[in-house]
């Protein structure tokens, strides 16, 4: 099967204008500026069962649906964020297919009826931001981007912005007061971006690879895309594999896929050959996940992995090994997210750091059974009570991993829980 | 001198970015360039973002306190910011940080003696399939180094330090 989003894969030089129009390029936008309704795209795409891509798994069409057409001017905002720890699809479909991306930029921004779009990207993606930079210049000079496209009365103009070091701008609404000039701190919610958005302005907010799947539903059709894939999970998927396993990587592949086929058949099976402990389906906000021969041949897609008592999330699929001690797991984990809570509202602020303090004490030493059921409690304690998904982020880890692998945080069995080579 | 002075084209550029009413949005990539001049942004250079945007100083500083990007202190030439997150330590990223430190004589957070490198922790930096791996954060801007072992990465200091001396 051919490649859908990582066709650089497939087709050499797709990253250069030339070689992306031979292939089909910008025909999708320019049917849709020149023969589509916006509200046709907006069907299309929902008929596609196109889910967001950035972790909440949101149908995109509906959401678009959701715009205010009482205000304007409308925006649409790319979310090229992509910071969760263990996701790297969408720095390698900017990288290498950047074109299609900013198609799906234009697509998307045509559906809802907005002139101006920004693409977020993570500040540490500043040579990135360069090289989209030169290729919107490019599709500028060829007509793509600009005033009055294809001799419609439709203009777009799309612009990077880049952040600066700071996984909260990932959040929708904090990634909008970022591009505003403030600190990227959530906006109380409603209202949503779709009424309230940039510069209080009705406002998309989509995923890189969400938008770089728009051009060839377009292209293809509805159908085509749904009948790949689950009926819950259509079409395919960047999983971004990390971790204890020996081709770590991105791979391209239909909802539904097992993890079996994922770790084993893709990714060349674990370090050493040791068996899967655990697996961590949506990078470091995951829920863990028990791997045994069943689980392993559970499908990917989004209902399935939530009856494992998990998200899959961005599928950023996180390996761990029986050489890997779940406690020193949600160390990293913890940290990560004391260092990332911004601070605006006090259960993630306060048990984050409670949470560090705890996990610290237990790693040194003392795994007391009053200090697990303590950072159990905390991690419960701060439960639907942020003011963000950042929050209840933080707990998972921790409430899944002391539940589900009780042993790891025993005394009698720290020494064999080392620390992997 | 006033960003302005120095970079006429960037500024122009940047503020065209962004609808005319709405011109703090600049901000960001105005504390960017201003970044350029020794890696860190001085009280003026701030006055002077504050002034080109209309707003406040105080305004301009939340935004260089809470990103961790930005810069109020000078540091070493080079910030070498080594990603020691979860994928990363999975594949040995906390050994490789270890030996670093212990090739370099400086723990994490400390620059060496010859103000060249700023050895930094960071959370993930999108590349977690490449790991060993650092960011290389100077005036210049960013730059990725994955797939990375310790003895290309004193290669890399050692280049460095030459170019260094060079233009010194
Ligand atoms: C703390 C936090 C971090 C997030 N980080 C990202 C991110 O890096 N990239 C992303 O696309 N979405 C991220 N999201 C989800 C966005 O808020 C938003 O739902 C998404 O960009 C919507 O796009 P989609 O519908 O195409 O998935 C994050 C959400 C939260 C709460
Ligand atoms: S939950 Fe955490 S990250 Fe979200 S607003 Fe509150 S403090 Fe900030
Ligand atoms: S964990 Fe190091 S780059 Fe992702």
């Amino acid at each position: 099967m051919s490649y859908v989003l990582l066709r650089h894969r497939d087709i050499p030089d797709i990253n250069t204008l030339n070689v992306y129009k031979k292939n089909g390029g910008f025909e999708a936008f320019k049917k849709v500026v020149t023969k589509m309704k916006p509200g046709e795209v907006t069907d299309t795409v929902k008929a596609s069962g196109l889910r967001g891509r950035g972790g909440a798994g949101f149908p995109t069409g509906v959401k678009w649906s959701f715009i205010d057409n009482k205000i304007w001017p409308h925006y649409v905002v790319a979310n090229a964020d992509e910071s969760e720890p263990g996701t790297f699809k969408d720095r390698e479909i900017m990288e290498s297919n950047p074109f299609q991306f900013l198609e799906g930029v234009a697509i998307a921004s045509y559906a809802v009826g907005a002139n101006a779009a920004y693409v977020y990207l993570r500040g540490e993606f500043w040579q990135v931001a360069k090289f989209l930079d030169e290729k919107i210049a490019e599709m500028e000079e060829a007509g793509y981007l600009g005033e009055k496209l294809f001799g419609t009365d439709y203009s777009l103009h799309i612009y990077t912005h880049l952040g600066a070091g700071a996984y909260i701008c990932g959040e929708e609404t904090a990634m909008l007061e970022s591009i505003e000039g403030k600190r990227g701190m959530p906006r109380i919610r409603p209202p949503f971006p779709a009424v309230y958005g940039l510069y209080g302005k009705p406002t998309v907010v989509n995923n890189v690879e969400t938008l770089t799947n728009l051009p060839m539903i377009l292209a293809n059709g509805a159908d085509w895309y749904k009948n790949m894939g689950t009926p819950d999970s259509a079409g395919v998927k960047v999983f971004s594999l990390s971790g204890r396993i020996r081709k770590p990587g991105n791979y391209e592949l239909p909802f539904g896929t097992t993890f079996r086929q994922l770790i084993y058949e893709h990714g060349g099976g674990v370090l050493d050959g040791r068996p899967v402990k655990a697996i961590m389906p949506a990078g470091a906000s995951s829920s863990f996940i028990v791997a045994d021969e069943k689980v392993l041949d559970m499908q990917m897609d989004y209902a399935t992995v939530r009856t494992l008592g998990a998200d899959l999330g961005s599928a950023s699929v996180i390996v761990i090994d029986d050489t890997v001690s779940i406690d020193w797991i949600i160390n990293k984990t913890i940290h990560f997210f004391k260092h990332e809570s911004c601070g605006k509202c006090t259960p993630c602020r306060e048990g984050t750091y409670w949470m560090m303090h705890l996990i610290e004490d237990i790693r040194d030493d003392k795994h007391s059974t009053a200090n697990v059921d303590l950072l159990l409690n905390v991690a419960r304690q701060m439960q639907n009570k942020c003011l963000c998904p950042l929050g209840e982020f933080s707990t998972m880890a921790v409430v899944t991993g002391i539940e589900r692998f009780p042993q790891d945080f025993k005394e009698s069995n720290k020494q064999v829980l080392t620390e992997p080579a | 001198m006033s960003l302005a002075k120095k970079y006429p084209k960037e500024v122009k550029q940047i503020l065209a970015k962004y609808p005319p009413e709405h011109k703090r949005s600049a901000v960001m990539p105005l504390l960017y360039l201003a970044q350029r001049e020794g890696g860190y942004i001085t009280k003026e250079a701030m006055q002077d973002i504050a002034d080109t945007l209309e707003i406040s100083v105080t305004d301009v500083g939340a935004v260089v306190g809470f990103y961790t990007l930005y810069h109020d202190k000078k540091e070493g030439k080079y910030r070498m910011q080594v990603c020691t997150d979860l994928p990363c330590a999975l594949r040995g990223a906390d050994q490789f940080m270890e030996t670093l430190c212990a090739n370099l004589g400086i723990k994490v957070g400390e620059t060496t003696p010859d103000g060249l490198i700023t050895l930094e922790a960071v959370t993930c930096l999108a590349a977690c399939d490449k790991a060993p791996m650092f960011q290389i954060q100077s005036a210049e801007g960013i730059e990725y180094h994955e797939d990375m072992t310790v003895d290309k990465t004193m290669e890399l200091i050692e280049t460095l330090k030459k170019a260094n001396v060079e233009v010194k």
